[in-house]
């Protein structure tokens, strides 16, 4: 079942990993890229989220009923996000008949 | 295979209820059973708590002035009706009730996956009311059940903390109930017992608390960030620093929505399981109702703008919620459908868990039929906030989830005490309840499309004929429950002793002695065959 | 019940010698395995819920910061990115002892168990010291929304000052929220390294660890996230 979990070794490297990342969102804070500074640190934050996920907690090497559920959590925030959004950001668009 | 009717269980046996004595051993008990046993009793302490607001509020609205009391407090008996009536008992009633009890017994384990966590969502439950509770003793909220923003926010200066806070805690009585659940059914089911073997209920309960774990952190955050508001007096539905109120609206009922499907699906769940024992055939499309629990749940995450149709939300947003609305009604239609069929060339009685399960499918469809009214655009303007929207879930909160609460209470009744009710009283009282019922409600509909808002303690005068009606309705629907309270509790000292399968249902529940033994089955069992092996009415198998 | 059960070719073995031979069995289980397969995954449901919960919080973010996205700019800009950063790594560093913890309890390593989960314990407290002292320092700066919240106009950077203050609204519920969750998961950790101080945790109930294990975790993503998401928003380069 949970026979083969990562060694020490893995551990080391992902810790590593995270903190090189870590440090170049610092970094890139300080540089000017735009619109591109947010999309880098929500990138980075993706693959640091799926780094302690996928090794830290053992994600790769569990039951893909467990991914489902992380899928599902992911899916039904989205949900909530965007259609929230859907009305935030088109009420401008129409507006009912007044008096 | 199934034990036979004629057996004498014998009465020195030792099981669930008399395994320990002592007020201990039921305050800090593991056993799924006595926990059901002890949610059933709190939540119908809240039942009867939220049903005395109704009747007080029943009584007052006989007049058009209003004849009970002053408008300020007849806001705060239907927010606490509301707030006592759906988050402590509609939401645990089945689940909490029935489905502790029943739901390690259907798939064959010994308890639930985790005991301990189960024992603990009790006490939260306990928690959550006493907060309630407290609320309404020192004078209520008014709010609304809705806690809108920024009425709650800013300004009333009644207990909305307090509330919120025992509805926030409730929550994870929930969540913990649903997670124990969902574990449960995807990891301990006996040897045979494969997705497609197991009881609609199982199906049903499981759909619930795919709903319980991803739909209720939300109400609970958002209670939250309306409980630091009210502390800060600053937050994030605060127009002063650029908030929007309607973004609360979006987190309550991303929640409420769905969780109105948490107080039906339990119940669905218990008809198939009637309606197929009653009429002695096995469910019409075994897998479209299956998938069909778990459709609803999935689509009712959809669809909670159409709670916000008037609300300044976009119109945009709301076509989309009002096409998905006619969507999440397909499967339960489905439903409705294949109990029909089930119904169809079955070899029927009508013992009183049958009369409640028959009056689910006849005043659930006419309820969820509504909702359509309501979940169109152009007609919900007119119908929004008025007497119709209650009269819609009323019919599917009362006349559906209470009725199959009911039922299922009647039918798993001689599993969970060994005794049998005195079934002529319980259908007596079965009718009362559906006579007492469509008088209170149906004229609601009427004064509904005829303008009469909601939460208005007054009324005009042309009103008053259908308001009294409701009233007197309520008082005959309020007697029918009393009924069941008598002879149920009668009949754990004297009613006559159960054996194993009174009902000569399927199912591995039945396959126990009743009451059952505190690890529920004596040999661990094994599923070799299909769920429901009703014998054929027309064809005899060999 | 039926005799037959028991020497049928379907037959389940007896429990009782399944239950006896493991004292960390419990009764509900058939064995081991499936106690630990259902302790993760009760435990990833529950992180699923958590998903939603902090989802609220982020929702209303992603709203608020493309309305007023100067004014979440100018509050960013006002926090301590070296503070926002230094706890960044002291929360992946407890991540990482974290994970060595489990490891240790799994392989049955006694002494290593108790000083990774301590490590991981210091770690924890030491990003609440940051906390509270960045608290204190916006305190300090009057930066508090509800309670003292009048910030000096350099601190607006020209953004509109109901803006800034719902942006620091966000910014206190959001990392007192995550702060909330630390202290929860330094409890709990306090509960394994005490458990196993006393010999209680071994190679087969070692699952309490890494049960413990995944809550911490996750609670190390939600700060993923906020780290760029509150400190980081329109760079530092100005």
């Amino acid at each position: 079942m949970n026979e083969e979990n990562p060694s020490v070794g893995t551990y080391i490297l992902v810790f590593m990993t995270l903190l090189v990342l870590a440090a170049l969102t610092t970094g890139i804070a300080y540089v000017d890229l735009g619109p591109f500074n947010t999309v880098i640190a929500l990138a980075i934050a993706v693959v640091k989220m799926s780094l302690v996920g996928l090794f830290f907690m053992h994600l790769w090497y569990s039951p893909g009923l467990s991914r489902i559920v992380v899928l599902a959590g992911f899916f039904w925030l989205a949900l909530m996000v965007s259609f929230t959004l859907a009305d935030v950001f088109t009420r401008s668009w129409i507006n009912p008949p007044g008096p | 295979m199934s034990t036979a009717v004629a057996e004498v269980p014998v009465q020195s046996r030792i099981h669930y209820l008399n395994a320990n004595y002592g007020i201990k051993s039921w305050l800090f008990t593991t056993d799924h059973k006595r926990i059901a046993l002890l949610y059933l009793g709190s939540i119908t302490l809240m039942f009867f708590i939220g049903g005395a607001m109704a009747v007080l509020m029943r009584l007052h609205l006989i007049e058009p002035a209003g004849a009970l009391v002053q408008p300020e407090t007849y806001n705060k008996l239907f927010t606490m009706h509301g707030v006592v009536m759906l988050f402590f008992f509609l939401v645990p009633s089945i689940p909490a009730t029935l489905g502790n009890f029943l739901v390690p017994m259907m798939i064959g384990a010994r308890d639930l996956a985790f005991p301990r966590l189960n024992l603990l969502s009790w006490y939260v439950y306990i928690t959550g009311a006493t907060f309630t509770l407290y609320s309404l003793i020192s004078g209520g909220v008014d709010t609304g059940w809705t806690f809108y923003t920024p009425l709650s926010t800013h300004y009333l200066t009644t207990h909305v903390i307090a509330a919120a806070m025992g509805i926030f805690i409730n929550g994870f009585s929930s969540i913990l109930t649903g997670l124990n659940f969902i574990v449960t059914i995807h990891k301990m089911r006996a040897p045979g017992m494969t997705w497609k073997r197991m009881p609609l209920f199982l199906w049903s309960m499981y759909a619930t608390s795919v709903i319980f774990v991803l739909a209720t952190p939300v109400i609970a955050i958002a209670l939250f960030l309306v409980m630091l508001e009210r502390v800060f007096h600053v937050g994030i539905f605060d127009p002063a620093i650029g908030g929007d109120p309607v973004l609360f609206q979006h987190l309550f009922w991303f929640y409420s929505h769905p969780a109105v499907y948490i107080m039906i699906l339990p119940g669905m769940g218990v008809v198939s399981e009637l309606v197929t024992c009653f009429s002695r055939k096995k469910p019409f499309g075994y897998i479209f109702i299956a998938y069909s629990s778990l459709a609803i749940a999935m689509i009712s995450f959809f669809v909670w703008g159409h709670h916000m149709f008037v609300s300044g939300q976009s119109l945009y947003a709301g076509f989309i919620f009002s096409a998905l609305s006619f969507a999440v009604a397909i499967p339960s239609a489905i439903k409705v459908f294949n109990w029909t069929a089930t119904l169809y060339k079955g070899s029927i009685s009508y013992q009183a868990p049958m009369l409640y399960a028959l009056g689910f499918i006849g005043l659930f469809t006419m309820g969820g039929l509504t909702g359509l009214f309501l979940a169109s655009m152009a007609t919900d303007i007119h119908l929004h906030d008025t007497y119709f929207v209650i009269a819609h879930f009323h019919y599917i909160m009362v006349g559906g989830a209470v009725m199959a609460y009911l039922g299922g209470i009647h039918f798993w009744w001689p599993k969970i005490t060994g005794r049998l009710y005195h079934d002529g009283w319980a259908r007596f009282a079965a009718l009362v309840i559906f006579v007492g019922f469509n008088l209170t409600f149906f004229p609601q509909y009427m004064l509904g499309y005829l303008g009469m808002p909601r939460r208005y303690a007054v009324y005009p005068a042309e009103f008053q004929v259908l308001n009294v009606m409701s009233s007197a309705g309520a008082s005959i629907l309020g007697v029918g429950y009393l009924i069941p309270f008598v002879y149920l509790l009668w009949s754990i000292r004297y009613g006559p002793v159960a054996g194993a399968n009174p009902w000569g249902a399927k199912g591995l529940e039945w396959e126990t002695p009743s009451p059952p033994p505190t690890d529920n089955f004596e040999e661990p069992p094994i599923v070799p065959e299909e769920p429901y092996g009703y014998a054929e009415p027309e064809h005899a198998h060999v | 019940m039926s005799e037959s059960a028991a020497s049928s070719p379907l037959a389940v073995p007896p429990r009782e010698s399944a239950h006896s031979a493991n004292p960390a069995l419990h009764h509900q289980f058939e064995d081991i395995e499936q106690q630990h397969d259902a302790g993760n995954f009760g435990m990833w449901v529950f992180l699923a819920t958590e998903m939603l919960f902090f989802g609220g919080v982020f929702t209303g973010y992603i709203i608020y910061r493309s309305l007023y996205y100067s004014g979440f700019a100018a509050g960013s800009r006002g926090l301590e990115i070296d503070l926002g950063a230094a706890m960044m790594f002291v929360l992946l560093a407890s991540s990482f002892t974290m994970a060595m913890a489990v490891h240790a309890a799994r392989e049955g390593k006694h002494r290593p168990l108790i000083g990774f989960l301590t490590a991981t314990i210091i770690l924890g407290i030491a990003f609440l010291g940051m906390k509270f002292t960045e608290y204190f320092h916006k305190w300090q700066e009057h930066m508090v929304p509800g309670l003292n919240f009048h910030p000096a106009l350099e601190s607006l950077r020209g953004a509109p000052e109901r803006t800034v203050e719902m942006f620091m609204c966000f910014y206190f519920f959001m990392t007192g929220l995550h702060a909330l969750h630390m202290i929860i998961g330094i409890g709990l950790l306090t509960i394994m390294a005490i458990l196993a101080w006393r010999g209680k945790i071994s190679r087969e109930n070692y699952n309490r660890v890494e049960v413990s294990g995944l809550y911490w975790h996750f609670v190390d993503i939600i700060w993923i996230y906020l780290f760029p998401l509150l400190y980081l928003i329109g760079g530092r380069y100005k």
